[in-house]
């Protein structure tokens, strides 16, 4: 019973993770004031970047690190179009998922069905040999624990330093913000790397230790699921990491309720919970009496054109 | 004693337009110093020149003797320059600590800023709460986080950009002894205004812009309001012409009632608005900027509706349930705040702008495709007979200037003879002549027969131009004054309500 | 010297049309170098991709085969976008018109008549719009972003029709591949043209393409939609309903995308299979925006994507290309026309500094 509960938690924070990696760096980016669609082409450059490095190299840490990359680079390219050259957030974004997963599956075609390690898992002697407790807190890989570092990291950066102020006050108002005298481009420049990044580390994580493998597409819309995960967190850091274990949780149900002997109900039902419960809790959210709309950043998606 | 600024023979061109040519003024440490000029004349581009947002093309500034260079705010904040914007650079989701600090280049931890903040704040007789939330003030309140955000700095120059346009007289006299002060603690105060009476109330020397130059010197108190005034424009204003009866006719719009719950956080409740605007007369509606005027038109024109249709007739037909196309077929016309994205659409051309505004009632439309020869006719004749100055019909609204832009969406309305005209503040941003043209459109049409209400935080174009005015404040209605017998505190009182305290 | 940029006071028109064109000479620039790393012969492959499918009639006739659907939905997807209404999910809209096109086709299966073959189109016009109503209902009555509720919505469409195909909807004789069975002469579309697979719909993909235009050039419903788009407060003075506006941009824009999907699934196709598009309610987001948003590009951007499948198709059957190499096409077109919009609305001059 506890190997099987133990489990089960352990595969919703593999499930989970990715999605909070994704999820925390549009975070930041949305709180400057930009909207990037692309986090499934981002996810998918990391992946497949993570991957092929893993493999060519053999080395786990070069992997990651090139997974980061790839997704910043990705994240570099809408930058230059939406910030320098004042292109439609919404049209860019899409350009950049439609291209990622389309160069990806170029550059991976070599990789597809390669072996790979998965991520080393952390073994603390003593700690990591307790029953439940054990794998759950001290077994993981350190992505695992990256993002929830990562999740302290911003929600301190956005709360308490100033830099951190100055990335809301640009959200809020480029307009005042560039009356004052800050960068509101370079400003915002940082903030979509640092959502690449985050978003690639994501996606290396789903090839070298959720999945360990290559596959082309193989974020399968969880992009798109971060991308509600933000606002259904009303842009705050703590209900982020709520909801990504909230929506892995359902994720890996259907999973389970399959597993389970098959209740009945096709697989494609159960595999539609993900995004159904998207939606409801988008609806939820929106309906509700709560008045956490308000947290939207003011400037979400509106190109900044200084007339100075 | 040398000088503490001295702008030397500044110019400053824009495509199209050469903003300052050869400005020079100096002003004394402790000086009030006022920069007058109508709209246009250069001075927000002189002065963000001097605060480093823009650079001069030519010509120098030299600060307390020596020559200097002013590449961005920050060096200007650094040299001891504070300015306080027409247009506030605020953060309204965040708080009052945090909008300061953002404005500060060393602000230091924020719990010492906010204990300063109080400080200073009340010191200075604009009492501040750090913890608050910028959205939750008024107006006035939030200047006084513009004002305090550059005394915590110790300035050396102060520099105000219109600032009592926002303000009630009872705030305006709360402001000068602020600023008083502060000059007298020897920090230089450039002070920019078009406000004749503020001015000589408040300023030992004046320099007069005109179209980019500097026409004149002067010291207000000494001066008379007139004959800075014709400094200032450069000609003798005529004299608007009023009816001087005050003869009416019957009840063209009646308000009985009104209440509109607002649904946004930064939104203004209408209370019980109850008011009569008769045919041939115009119906001014004062008050200071935020205390529901958008509200109050958009429930008039129809943007809003009503919770019931008899809460607003209009020639004794209940209309509060009618959408704004259908109260125009009924003949309510309506000129919005914002020109550009609300009254017109600054990227249409000005045949499309006026479809916008008149296919309801100027037959533009056959069987849903738009009569393109008509629209045509309709702006060329608004064109010509408002003095819209374009290149053609087919130039982009955006592209026009501000006040012809306004004397476009005036003509638009007045020519489809509507037997209400709504209008908020008609003449603001715009050149004294183009202003003067509006305010006689506006008496001409209601001397026609039309029931004009006018809803501006002008008081003066208020008092000029309508029969009875009556005052906004946080959404409720005043009852209606005849203008020729109203004093100007009475209405400032009323203003004032809450906030004048 | 230092170089400034600047909005231009009108928006150059020649810029207008020559940008798409330059994207396009970008775009097969980078071809070329694409295909020298990987290790083909750029220019061998460049033919197979962009100038042998346009050399036969077959080709050709693919190619419009092709066009077809792409800009049936992206008429609808450019309506909405220029209302700043954004539909992201006709991949899904269409999923759901081919499900319910092809479920009239099998409800009638074996039938004859005349009637049978629009009321299939009709209902596949009916299933994307019901489909489609969902955002709208959302967004109009909850203010929930219609492009992230479209989108789950899409992935729900196609798992949804993979339960049917693979559950069902069965062919019973078709040895249990998850297919349909193939549907009877009175429930498929006609072929036009000798020779090859072009069918009825393609012609009314391109008269609705022309209607289209009608409307939103020379009708107060089009004026409605661009004025919502570009200024809602605008909008709200003339008396125009946003909400309204919302319902029919998505309504209009999943109606088409239902269509194109029983377009597909009674013309080409012939049955319901698990996969009924090569992502055409993405792609024709991209041909929106090539066709700058306007019906009559729209028509030559849709040629031009579908020469980019078909030729992604054949260079992949020639010589050898991963069809993945259609998709990096597709991004970097994007790309460069986004990047050299820029140029149509902004100068760039040089300051002395």
């Amino acid at each position: 019973m506890i190997e099987t509960t133990a489990l089960v938690l352990l595969t919703v924070i593999s499930a989970a993770t990715p999605l909070l990696f994704a999820a925390m760096g549009e975070l930041v980016v949305e709180k400057s004031g930009v909207l990037n669609l692309g986090i499934e082409g981002m996810m998918l450059a990391g992946a497949v970047a993570a991957f092929a490095v893993t493999v060519s190299y053999d080395s786990a840490i070069l992997g990651v690190l090139a997974g980061a990359l790839a997704g910043a680079a990705l994240a570099f390219v809408f930058g230059v179009l939406t910030l320098t050259l004042a292109a439609n957030q919404v049209a860019t974004g899409l350009a950049l998922t439609i291209f990622g997963v389309g160069l990806t599956a170029l550059i991976g075609a070599s990789y597809v069905g390669v072996p790979v390690q998965p991520l080393p898992k952390l073994d603390v002697p003593g700690l990591s040999d307790l029953p439940l407790i054990g794998s759950l807190l001290f077994g993981h890989d350190a992505l695992v624990y990256l993002s929830i570092a990562a999740t302290l990291g911003v929600a301190w950066f956005l709360k308490h330093s100033r830099a951190g102020m100055i990335l809301r006050a640009v959200g809020e108002s480029d307009i005042s913000a560039h009356s004052i005298g800050y960068d509101v481009i370079s400003v915002r420049y940082r903030a979509v790397l640092f959502g690449g990044a985050m978003s690639g580390l994501g996606g290396a994580f789903l090839s070298l230790s959720s999945t360990p493998m290559w596959v082309e597409g193989m974020t399968a819309g969880r992009g798109w699921i971060a991308l509600a995960l933000v606002v259904f967190a009303s842009w705050r850091p703590g209900r982020v990491l709520l909801g990504a274990y909230l929506f892995g949780g359902v994720t890996i149900l259907q999973l389970y309720a399959q597993g389970a002997g098959g209740i009945g109900i096709p697989a494609q039902v159960m595999s539609m919970l993900p995004y159904l419960a998207t939606i409801l809790v988008l609806t939820v959210i929106a309906a509700g009496p709560w008045k956490g709309r308000l947290d939207a950043p003011a400037c979400l998606g509106k190109p900044f054109r200084p007339s100075t | 004693m040398s000088p503490r600024l001295e702008v030397l023979g500044v110019t400053k061109q824009f495509p199209g337009v050469l903003a300052n040519d050869d400005v020079s003024l100096s002003v004394t440490p402790g000086e009030i110093h006022a920069l007058l000029g109508e709209n246009g004349a250069g001075k927000s581009t002189l002065v963000k020149m001097i605060y480093g947002v823009l650079h001069p093309d030519r010509g120098s500034l030299e600060w307390d003797g020596a020559p200097v260079r002013i590449n961005d705010p920050r060096a200007a904040r650094k040299l001891g320059i504070g300015m306080v914007f027409q247009h506030f650079s605020l953060f309204e989701a965040m708080t009052v600590n945090e909008n300061i600090a953002l404005g500060m280049d060393q602000p230091g931890d924020m719990a010492s800023l906010a204990t300063r903040v109080r400080q200073i704040s009340a010191d200075y007789g604009l009492p501040l709460d750090p913890d608050r939330s910028v959205y939750s003030l008024s107006v006035g309140e939030r200047q006084r986080i513009e004002i305090v955000r550059c005394l915590l700095q110790n300035p050396k120059l102060l520099i105000m950009d219109e600032p009592t346009s926002v303000l009630t007289p009872q705030e305006v006299e709360r402001l000068f002894e602020t600023l008083r002060k502060i000059a007298a603690e020897g920090c230089s105060i450039l002070y920019i205004s078009h406000k004749l009476a503020e001015i000589k109330a408040l300023c030992d020397r004046a320099t007069i812009l005109r179209g980019g130059r500097v026409v004149a010197e002067c010291d207000p108190r000494a001066e008379t309001t007139a004959a800075m005034a014709a400094m200032m424009i450069g000609e003798e204003l005529t004299a608007v012409k009023r009816r001087a009866s005050t003869a009416v006719g019957e009840a063209r719009m009646v308000v009985d009632g009104l209440f509109l719950p607002v649904d946004d956080l930064h939104g203004v409740n209408l209370r019980n608005i109850s008011f009569t605007a008769h045919a041939g007369e115009i119906f001014g509606i004062a008050g200071v900027a935020g205390n529901g005027q958008n509200e109050l038109h958009a429930a008039l024109s129809g943007e809003f509706l009503a919770s019931r249709p008899e809460e607003i007739r209009v020639a004794g037909q209940a209309v509060g349930h009618l959408d704004a196309g259908a109260r125009r077929q009924f003949g309510v016309g309506s000129i919005p705040e914002e020109r550009n994205g609300h009254g017109a659409v600054a990227s249409m051309n000005l045949v499309e702008n006026v479809v916008l505004g008149a296919h309801h009632r100027e037959n533009l439309l056959a069987v849903g495709f738009i009569k393109r020869a008509a629209a045509q006719a309709f702006t060329e004749r608004v064109v010509a007979g408002y003095d819209v100055r374009t290149p053609s019909t087919a130039t982009a609204a955006g592209s026009l200037s501000g006040g012809n832009l306004q004397k476009f969406i005036v003509g638009r309305e007045i020519l489809q003879k509507p037997a209400v005209l709504i209008a908020s503040q008609p003449t603001w941003g715009v050149d004294a002549g183009a202003a003067a043209r509006i305010h006689q459109a506006l008496i001409d049409l209601a001397a026609a027969g039309a029931a004009v209400i006018v809803i501006s935080q002008d008081l003066d174009e208020l008092m000029a131009i309508s029969n009875r005015l009556a005052v906004l404040n946080v959404g409720v209605l005043s009852p209606a004054l005849d203008t020729a017998q109203v004093s100007v505190a009475e209405i400032g009182l009323l203003m004032g309500g809450v906030h004048g305290a | 010297m230092a170089l400034k940029i600047e909005p231009r006071r009108e928006v150059s028109r020649a810029l207008v049309y020559g940008t798409p064109v330059l994207a396009i000479f970008l775009t097969v620039l980078s071809g070329f170098f694409l295909f020298a790393v990987m290790g083909y012969d750029p220019l061998t492959a460049l033919y197979f991709f962009f100038v042998a499918p346009l050399l036969s009639l077959f080709g050709l006739s693919e190619i419009m085969l092709k066009a077809a659907p792409l800009i049936l939905i992206a008429v609808g997807l450019a309506m909405g976008f220029r209302a700043n209404v954004w539909n992201i999910g006709a991949e899904g809209q269409l999923t759901c018109g081919a499900i319910a096109g092809g479920g009239v086709a099998l409800l009638f299966w074996g039938d004859e008549g005349v009637w049978i073959l629009p009321l299939v189109c009709f209902a596949g016009l009916l299933g994307g719009m019901l489909y489609a109503a969902i955002p709208a209902f959302l967004k109009t009555r909850y203010e929930v972003n219609e492009i992230l509720t479209s989108l789950m919505l899409s992935y729900v469409a196609t798992l949804l029709l993979s339960a049917l195909v693979f559950g069902p909807w069965k062919d019973p004789m078709g040895f249990n591949f998850p297919q349909s069975r193939m549907f009877t002469d009175s429930a498929i579309l006609p072929i036009i043209l000798e020779g090859t697979r072009l069918h009825l719909g393609t012609v009314i993909a391109l008269m609705i393409a022309v209607a289209v235009w009608v409307v939103m050039s020379f009708t107060i419903v089009g004026f409605q939609l661009r004025v919502v788009g570009l200024a809602p407060a605008a909008a709200r003075f003339a008396g125009f309903s946003r909400r309204r506006l919302i319902w029919l941009a998505l309504l209009t824009s999943g109606g088409f995308a239902g269509l194109a999907g029983a377009f597909e699934v009674v013309g080409p196709i012939g049955q319901l299979v698990p996969v009924i598009s090569p992502g055409y309610g993405f792609t024709a987001i991209i041909v929106a925006f090539l066709g700058r948003l306007h019906p009559l590009g729209i028509i030559l951007a849709g040629l031009l994507m579908a020469l980019s499948y078909i030729g992604g198709e054949n260079a992949q059957v020639e010589v050898g290309l991963p069809q993945a190499v259609t998709g990096v096409f597709q991004g970097l077109l994007l790309f460069f026309l986004l990047a050299s919009d820029f140029l149509a609305r902004y100068r760039i001059r040089r300051v002395p500094s």
